[in-house]
């Protein structure tokens, strides 16, 4: 195969070969290629194999509207499926792979498919495969998933790290094309903060791809002298190989690509960066893409957009074809005419549908046959174009050509103004959607405005980027005035070509024809969104780029509509496909939400603790021993130490809030249901916390160490939301209250020390100076002593029924206070527990936790009722008294017993009455916590079952069918270890 | 979507927890029917709206945010702790 690429120009570096592969086959091309260029150089035509009908697929376009060139990039857990060949940048050891054909490129099997075209017309899917239902999953989405395939996820973990980022400016420019490069130019000249972004890793836009001048000089050079100003100012931050993926509400998404461009991706660094942009205005400078015209056979390789012809012979020195011709209703298309005779390589035909072209146009193209008032029928050839047949006043006659140039007209890039649902509007003059309504301050600059003249968008850019600055409070020295030509840019509206007698594809990408449009719009599917999701036109990864507005031409035609009474279709983020490693960043596995540690963490660890997630927590669930071969050994041996000795364990995860001030007697009344303004300074008391629709929100414990200093506990689970809950109560219900808080859950390391000996292990560890005698410290008193360098509070509280104590020390001295606690208690076999033991030990005293603390629980269905008090008024009150959250009926807590003992019970079974099916209405309620009791020798468990108090002693059905589990049990009193407290008082 | 929290800055509202329409007032000596409106009844307009936002990860102030539930526009976000009694 000869070499395509010319022998001279282009913006490539001949110096820099670079070797790559396409389907296994070596090739050469060079740095400032992308693959597809490098491509074209090549002379391969044959890129891809079409979503639907596997047919043939050339490379269409030159940027990120590709719709045909997909390909699987990279090997092993790096391979990345439905990638744009032409925005790939070519790198050494690039390995890339064409999709959706079996077993190769130019022999697919699946290629019959386009022989049964008839009936995979619009609307196949939804006709052929609505019944039975059922065998969606098996068979129909398989097989449909199968044959209609895009590129192959490796299945593998992405081995890639990513990251995210935040910057501010006062202009974000989007694209860096003349508009764009005027704009940031001119506005980071006045001193504003400027963000620049392009896709591309050249700045220069159209000016890379065309013959133009600025200023007098060749367009690649002036965009590079606009460059290097712009690297010299401190306040303008560029950022290439960046898309602005989304315009969200004040802020603009784009990833920035890092190193897609390398061989490899250098360890530690991130292969791409998802930007957060806060920007005070933004302008849109993206261009416009060029719009196919839709006539038989136009999916044949070799059939391109005729602007991305231009820029492989200009911008690439890569020739798309040796015989081409141009089929053109723009003036535009006869600049691809001048491109290509420069080259060497002169047209071979200009088909032209206008009869009238002006001859500043017509001289563009030199000495070439051309056919005006006539348009391209049909596209032959199979796996590359060989011929054209054109209709006109000369009457019909086929030309053999090698390629096909097409200008329809050139769509403004506009998606990223209409994210936020605001709607461009259609100009006939310009036959292309162009800005309405936009997004508050937004501005469009040159041909994404439709200003499609070089000198009107560096006019545009300059005019915008000054008053940016100008608004950002920066005075602009005089905008700068850009020399540069009008070039006619007249286009004459063609969207169709009926007649042909091939296939006329509208949206390559998801391959809908002509006949699928007029197929939906016969059915009754004539609005755009319901053509749009019926045909699936426009809803491929090209998000439409090419295919929307003329899909939306060809049903306004057929309804007789004008194509804004038609309406347009609306974008949404991502504008590009974004890779969700990216939006994940470094949230990832272990690293997606914070783990947080209890300061003793070490020493658990030390101690061979099995930890356990508690929301972000980690906490010791166990400390295995040596010799001990399943949880429950440990547990209940951890237990049985408690109930006999002393044991300590790590509590520091319960939320801890400060309160201080005259009124917290008064806030604490509000918001707990129990009193507790009148609580004694050194003393402690138990509250509950309802929402305000009556419901149980928390339990806990709050401390009065001073007048006018409190201390409260809550639940782990539920710590920042009982914050949120007080700072709520306080700033929005009565900000008159004298009252501050603070959360200081990770200010303190606190352990409960537990058990009858558990007063002896803490005059070993406070020496003989602190008095914890009963008489000091009582059941439910407080106090301060010094510990070492620092003071510890010391509440005497208990969760496992037990004498027991919690001792807080700030933070730094959590493993201090672990080790010192084993230390002084090493004579008394303290033994560390983890929260398994403590679960047990409160199921044994029928202490509720978030089992039944969840959320559909009123405190009478806990046993708390009494709780509630009657003299004043707080969240939650009037709703808790609704009659129905008051019946005897509903399931009430109570305690369960098996039968025959050794039975296990499990949490979420039913109960049911003996001798009844198992059926819904039958239901009583349900088990919500279970524990193996070494004190008891037997299985227990905590149930809310209806009129539960009443029932003690009644024998009841214990139904999970989910684990097949049935078991009879009997129904007690949830406080099955010493229900008169006497362990409590020692 | 940014609030400006008038104790930080404009912020993103990632950083807020949402509470809802700011509107209802919790009745002082509440009947039964006052607070069941309270709690469950919600206004829902197309138009500038009065909500609770919280400022969760920043200075744990709630601010009363009026923000236009059609386009998401903000156009004032104060402390709630200064508004005037119901
Ligand atoms: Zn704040």
């Amino acid at each position: 195969m000869t070499s395509h690429r010319l022998a001279s120009g282009g913006l490539i570096d001949r110096a820099t070969p670079i070797g790559f592969s396409f389907d296994g086959r070596p090739l050469t091309g060079h740095a400032g290629d992308t693959l597809a260029s490098a491509l074209v150089a090549n002379g391969i035509r044959l890129v891809g194999r079409s979503f639907k009908y596997h047919r043939p697929r050339g490379i269409v376009s030159a940027g990120p509207e590709e719709p045909n060139a997909l390909v699987e990039k990279g090997r092993g857990p790096r391979r990345e499926p439905n990638t744009r060949a032409t925005t790939i940048e070519l790198h050494p050891g690039l390995d890339a792979a064409s999709q959706n054909r079996w077993p190769s490129l130019a022999f697919d099997i699946q290629a019959i498919a386009q022989f049964a075209a008839p009936i995979l017309g619009a609307g196949f899917y939804y006709k052929t495969f609505m019944w039975p239902a059922a065998l969606w999953e098996r068979l129909y989405e398989p097989a449909i998933r199968r044959a209609a395939g895009l590129g192959r996820l490796s299945g593998a973990a992405d081995p890639d790290a990513y990251e995210k980022a935040h910057a501010f400016c006062d202009l974000l420019v989007i694209g860096a094309g003349p508009a764009g490069l005027a704009a940031a130019l001119t506005a980071g000249r006045a001193g504003a903060r400027v963000i620049l972004v392009d896709q591309d890793f050249r700045l220069g836009g159209r000016l890379l791809c065309e013959r133009v001048e600025v200023d007098a000089m060749p367009g690649p050079v002036w965009a590079g002298e606009v460059e290097a100003e712009l690297k010299s100012l401190s306040n303008v931050r560029i950022l290439t190989r960046t898309s602005a993926f989304g315009l969200y509400d004040g802020e603009v998404g784009a990833v920035e690509r890092l190193t897609d461009h390398l061989p490899v991706t250098p360890a530690g660094e991130a292969r791409q960066r998802l930007w957060t942009l806060v920007p005070k205005r933004i302008l849109l400078a993206a261009g416009a893409i060029e719009r196919p015209i839709v006539f038989g056979g136009n999916d044949r390789p070799g059939v391109m957009l005729a602007s991305a012809m231009r820029t492989y012979v200009e911008r690439y020195a890569a020739l798309p074809g040796r015989q081409v011709a141009l089929f053109t209703t723009t003036d535009d298309g006869w600049q691809t005419a001048a491109s290509f005779a420069r080259a060497g390589s002169p047209l071979a035909a200009i088909i032209d549908a206008r009869r009238e072209v002006p001859e500043a146009v017509r001289a563009l193209a030199g000495d070439v046959p051309v056919f005006l008032g006539a348009r391209v029928l049909d596209a032959i050839g199979g796996q590359s174009l060989r011929a054209i047949d054109i209709v006109g006043d000369h009457g019909r006659r086929r030309l053999a050509v090698d390629g096909l140039a097409v200008s329809g007209g050139f769509n403004p890039d506009l998606a990223l103004t209409t994210h936020l649902g605001h709607k461009p509007v259609w100009s006939d003059e310009r036959a292309a959607f162009i800005p309405g309504d936009l997004p508050a301050n937004v501005a469009v600059a040159g041909a994404a405005a439709g200003r499609f003249t070089l000198a009107a968008a560096l006019a545009d850019g300059a005019r915008l980027g000054a008053e940016a600055a100008r608004e950002a409070g920066h005075t602009p020295a005089e905008t700068p005035a850009f020399r540069a030509g009008d070039e006619p840019c007249a286009v004459a509206p063609l969207f169709h070509v009926e007649g042909g007698r091939g296939k006329a594809f509208v949206d390559l990408q998801n391959d809908v024809t002509d006949s699928d449009v007029a197929l939906a719009a016969r059915e009754g599917f004539v609005s755009v969104e319901h053509l749009k999701r019926y045909t699936t036109l426009g809803m491929a990864t090209d998000q439409g780029r090419t295919s929307s507005v003329n899909g939306l031409a060809i049903l306004a035609a057929l309804t007789g509509r004008t194509i804004p009474e038609t309406g347009t279709t609306r974008a949404r983020p991502p504008h590009v496909p974004v890779a969700i490693g990216a939006l994940a960043g470094l949230h990832r596995g272990r690293d997606f939400k914070p783990t947080r540690l209890t300061p003793a963490h070490g020493w658990a660890k030390e101690q061979g603790a099995i930890f356990v997630e508690s929301g972000p927590w980690l906490r010791a669930q166990w400390f295995p021993k040596a010799g001990e071969t399943d949880w429950l050994q440990s547990v209940t041996r951890e237990v049985e130490a408690v109930r006999a000795g002393v044991g300590i364990c790590d509590v520091s995860t319960l939320g801890k809030i400060a309160l201080s001030g005259p009124d917290v007697g008064t806030f604490l009344d509000r918001v707990y249901a129990n009193t507790f303004s009148t609580l004694p300074v050194g003393k402690v008391r138990y509250g509950l916390m309802l929402r305000e629709d009556g419901f149980v929100m928390d339990d806990g414990t709050t401390a009065r160490l001073g007048p006018d200093e409190w201390v409260m506990s809550t639940t782990t689970a539920n710590a920042g939301k009982v914050m949120q809950h007080l700072a709520f109560c306080h700033q929005v219900l009565w900000p008159e209250l004298d009252v501050q808080m603070v959360s200081v859950t990770e200010q303190w390391a606190q352990f409960a020390v537990a058990g009858p000996r558990s007063r002896d292990l803490l005059e070993a560890l406070f020496g003989p100076e602190a008095d914890v005698s009963d008489a000091a410290l009582p059941y439910l008193g407080c106090t301060t002593l010094a510990l070492g360098p620092t003071r510890a509070r010391l509440f005497r509280i208990s969760f496992s029924g037990e004498r027991a104590y919690e001792i807080a020390v700030p933070a730094g001295y959590g493993d201090a206070l672990a080790r010192a606690l084993m230390a002084a208690g090493r004579d008394l076999g303290v033994t560390p527990y983890g929260t398994e033991a403590l679960a047990v030990m409160r199921i044994e005293k029928g202490h509720v936790a978030g089992a039944e603390l969840n959320g559909q629980t009123v405190a009478r269905d806990l046993g708390l009722g009494r709780m509630l008090s009657k003299k004043k008024d707080y969240v939650g009150r009037l709703m808790a008294e609704r009659a129905a959250l008051n019946e005897a009926s509903r399931p009430t807590l109570v305690g369960l017993k098996p039968t025959v003992a050794g039975v296990r019970l499990r949490s979420g079974a039913h109960v049911l009455p003996l001798g009844v099916p198992p059926t819904a209405e039958h239901d009583q309620g349900y088990v919500t916590s279970t524990a193996y009791s070494p004190t008891l020798g037997s299985w227990i468990a905590l149930a809310l079952v209806a009129n539960g108090p009443a029932r003690h002693g009644e024998e009841v059905r214990i139904h999970d069918p989910v684990r097949s589990g049935d078991v009879v049990a009997t129904i007690v009193s949830p406080v099955f270890v010493d229900p008169e407290g006497a362990r409590l008082h020692g | 979507m940014r609030i400006p929290c008038p104790y930080c800055g404009p912020r993103d509202s990632s950083e807020f927890a949402y509470h809802g329409d700011a509107a209802p007032r919790r009745p002082a000596v509440g009947n039964a029917a006052a607070m069941a409106d309270y709690v469950y009844l919600r206004a829902n307009p197309a138009g500038p709206m009065e909500e609770l936002w919280y400022h969760a990860q920043g200075c744990r102030s709630w601010l009363v945010v009026t923000r236009d539930t059609r386009d998401h526009a903000i156009s004032n976000a104060r402390l709630a702790a200064t508004r005037s009694p119901a």
